[in-house]
């Protein structure tokens, strides 16, 4: 029993703790530090010296100056980078339907007389809660509200929207996506 | 939906089928003690580890041995998972503090993750520290599932070997799994993924100011952001590659840190399906008949396309109940339109319901989207794949045993049909091998059923569900489902850190995972004593696409007799008060 059974089973046990939960991430996190240092440390964002966020991590934006994300769920706060989380609001939910119409509304008073129909990711929350995108449909529908609140020429934002535009990877992977916080810092520094 | 997301889906199983092949043959090669190019540096630790474990190579187990060998190492792993989160807090590698976690999470997480299941009653970021997440989480996925690769190989021994009584060693078959196979993909890709972003590092929690500060629901102002990083790459690559699916962030892989890009999601999803598809290979290899390993895949894929097919036309529907606010729900060139609730706007609807269904065909369980916000029919896909018996890709080794188990019976019936008596791969199937089948295929659906009979018929299992209606319902059974094919992935709204759904969930993941190895391993056990019978005019032949039909009848009958009346209740009835 002790010799074929417990011996291996404990012996075995704690080698491969040391190769897989010691050596293993020690050894990925030596060369990922070593090849992709940005990468591994949270693709971080400097502006004059200085951390101003995430290219990954998206943050909350409700004033009419700047291009808002995706509605988030997180707790306390909206995009609480430390507590990821959806809304897990099913589709029947009275309280899904309450939300996107909230949302809906939010958008029609800060850009009145913008009758378009809101893209769909606009008024939805994220998965994580934290998703730094939007679509480009939900940045072309801001975009003439955010030229008005900042008196900037609408070429100018239409422009900048573009330049933070990100398309399908390698041509073909996932959907064009505009980063919301790269987008507003960008338009920071126009003024 | 676009030209681009209809090439996205199909491009997924073409490079994954690509793939079962080399990598299919190689886990043959490994699991037969055949050299490799990996042999001048793991041959030596491998031979130090049997050195130090007292392990004699050239011995090898019964049935019954091996089983308990597996049951023995289970457990053990089950104690240092549970010991670890209880004294975390007087551990190093703790940036953030966190104190022990309770005694009925810990009971669950240890429970979860030994059993390759990875259900996450907790969050991530919230409640591990990094040396729980390191040393108790990251080591069960390699281990749990290399415990479910071994179980398979023994099963193919069984067949492959005549008039024996050996199925091979476990411990043997536990450390090549982990050191040949697991650990150098899962190094490989733990590399790729941070190329695109995936955090890996030993730096504490990093705080960033707001742009636009904001004010919390107490009303407080907010003007910073801690982002959460760890070292996640890692984990994560071994918990796609393991079926394991536990998370290194709450929020899964629709975590930017855990699933940056397209491609980052990509090489994820392919990794969910990559050792489950190729042990089909392997396992043709092991008993000399790589036809016998294509039909079964091929039945495999035929289920995962179907259902592929219901969950993206469900989900790129969108939501009838929005229609009236004037939200724009339709794709064109700008939007991916659709559900997007709960999804994440780099993923859209196809590659959001390509990875809803990959996830609960293969037993993995991590997510990109939240699948408690699917529609009723997208979230019925994802929930019937995982109540098939988790046997359409499935968990890494458990999917093939499990599927086996179905060809059993599936041998068996057209058996009785034709009155022959029943034979695969050259064994006779009597009714001690379909004894142990039946075990293996009705005891999920039971634990399943019964389970979420008790949460509805209590307060207790009623207090954790969060949405109203029959989609509350759909909730409890869908983490029932999870738990009893231990595949991992939840309708996240439902409160699942309380000490009823901590115990009887852990209890049904323990049941499953090991009520299922012990009669496979004793088909292995029978099978192997019994002579090889040469194939005849009345043999059913089992690599033609009659037989791939067949089988696929087989899973989807068992499937439906035993859920339909659930489903009916859940998303079946949601759909239709949607009007939809």
């Amino acid at each position: 029993m002790l010799k074929t059974l417990i011996r291996p089973a404990a012996v075995l046990l704690a080698l491969f703790t040391l190769v897989t939960g010691l050596f293993y991430p020690l050894a990925v996190t030596g060369l990922a530090q070593m090849i992709f240092p940005a990468q591994a440390t949270g693709s971080l964002i400097e502006q004059h010296g200085r951390i101003v966020g995430s290219a990954l991590i998206g943050q909350p934006f409700d004033a009419p100056k700047y291009f808002w994300g995706r509605p988030s769920a997180t707790a306390p706060f909206a995009y609480n980078a430390a507590a990821s989380s959806g809304s897990n609001l099913g589709p029947s939910n009275p309280a899904l339907t309450d939300a996107v119409q909230a949302r809906v509304a939010a958008l029609r008073a800060a850009d009145p007389g913008n009758t378009a129909p809101v893209p769909v990711d606009l008024v939805t929350a994220s998965a994580s809660g934290l998703d730094p995108h939007i679509s480009i449909a939900a940045a072309l529908y801001q975009a003439p509200r955010v030229a008005r609140a900042r008196g900037l020429d609408a070429l100018i934002v239409a422009q900048l929207v573009e330049q933070n535009t990100e398309g399908r990877q390698l041509g073909l992977l996932g959907e064009p996506r505009v980063n919301v916080l790269k987008l507003n810092l960008a338009l920071d520094r126009v003024e | 939906m676009s030209a681009s997301s209809w090439l996205q889906l199909a491009l997924y199983p073409v490079i994954l089928l690509l793939l079962v092949r080399p990598l299919g043959a190689y886990m043959a090669r490994v699991y037969t003690g055949e050299r490799t190019f990996l042999h001048p540096v793991l041959a030596p630790v491998e031979q130090l580890f049997y050195r130090a474990a007292g392990v004699n190579s050239n011995a090898e187990m019964g049935w019954q041995g091996y089983a308990l060998a597996v049951l023995a190492f289970n457990l053990l792993g089950w104690g240092v998972v549970y010991i670890l989160q209880r004294i975390q807090g007087f551990l190093p590698l703790n940036p953030q503090g966190f104190g022990a976690v309770t005694p009925d999470s810990s009971f669950n997480t240890a429970a979860s993750f030994i059993t390759n299941t990875n259900w996450q009653g907790y969050g991530g970021e919230s409640t591990m520290s990094t040396m729980t997440q390191m040393l108790a989480l990251t080591v069960q996925n390699f281990v749990s599932a290399a415990t479910g690769m071994a179980v398979l190989v023994a099963l193919a021994r069984g067949f492959m070997r005549r008039s024996a009584r050996t199925i091979g060693n476990f411990w043997i078959d536990l450390t090549r799994g982990t050191l040949y196979i697991l650990l150098p993909l899962a190094f490989v890709l733990s590399l790729l993924l941070v190329s695109q972003g995936v955090v890996q590092t030993f730096g504490s929690y990093q705080a960033t100011p707001l742009v636009q500060p904001t004010v919390d629901a107490d009303g407080q102002a907010v003007t910073q952001q801690m982002l959460a990083v760890g070292p996640a790459a890692s984990q994560i690559a071994i918990k796609q590659l393991g079926t394991n699916g536990g998370g290194f962030f709450n929020a899964n892989s629709a975590h930017p840190f855990e699933n940056p890009t397209p491609l980052s999601n990509l090489l994820e999803m392919l990794a969910i399906m990559l050792i489950p598809a190729a042990l089909c290979y392997t396992f043709g290899k092991m008993i000399g008949d790589t036809r016998q390993g294509w039909s079964i895949l091929a039945a495999m894929t035929i289920l995962f396309v179907l259902i592929l097919g219901l969950a993206v036309w469900a989900e790129q529907q969108g939501n009838p109940a929005l229609a009236a606010f004037g939200v724009d729900q339709a794709a064109s060139s700008v939007q991916p339109g659709g559900n997007m609730e709960g999804k994440e706007a780099r993923f859209g609807i196809a590659n959001s319901a390509l990875w809803a269904t990959a996830t609960t065909a293969a037993s993995n369980g991590s997510v990109n989207a939240m699948h408690d916000s699917l529609t009723p029919l997208g979230g019925l896909a994802a929930m019937w794949l995982i109540q098939l018996g988790e046997v359409v890709y499935g968990g890494v080794g458990s999917g093939l045993y499990g599927m086996l188990a179905f060809v059993i019976v599936a041998v068996f019936v057209a058996g009785l049909m034709v009155g022959r008596t029943p034979e695969y791969l050259g064994k006779k199937i009597e009714a001690y091998e379909m004894k142990m089948a039946a075990l293996v295929i009705l005891l999920p659906p039971m634990l399943v059923l019964l389970g979420t009979a008790l949460a509805v018929l209590s307060p207790a299992g009623r207090a954790g569900i969060l949405n109203p209606g029959p989609h509350g319902f759909s909730e409890v059974l869908y983490a029932f489902s999870s738990a009893g094919n231990n595949n991992g992935s939840a309708f996240a709204g439902l409160s699942a850190n309380t000490p009823f759904y901590n115990l009887a969930l852990g209890v049904v993941m323990l049941v499953a995972r090991y009520w299922l190895i012990i009669p496979t391993l004793a088909i292995a056990g029978s099978v192997v004593a019994k002579k090889h019978v040469p194939a005849g005019a009345g043999t059913l032949p089992t690599t033609t696409p009659l037989f791939v039909g067949w089988l696929i009848a087989i899973v989807i009958t068992v499937g439906a007799l035993s859920f339909l009346p659930a489903l009916a209740l859940g998303p079946v009835v949601e759909q239709l008060m949607m009007g939809m």
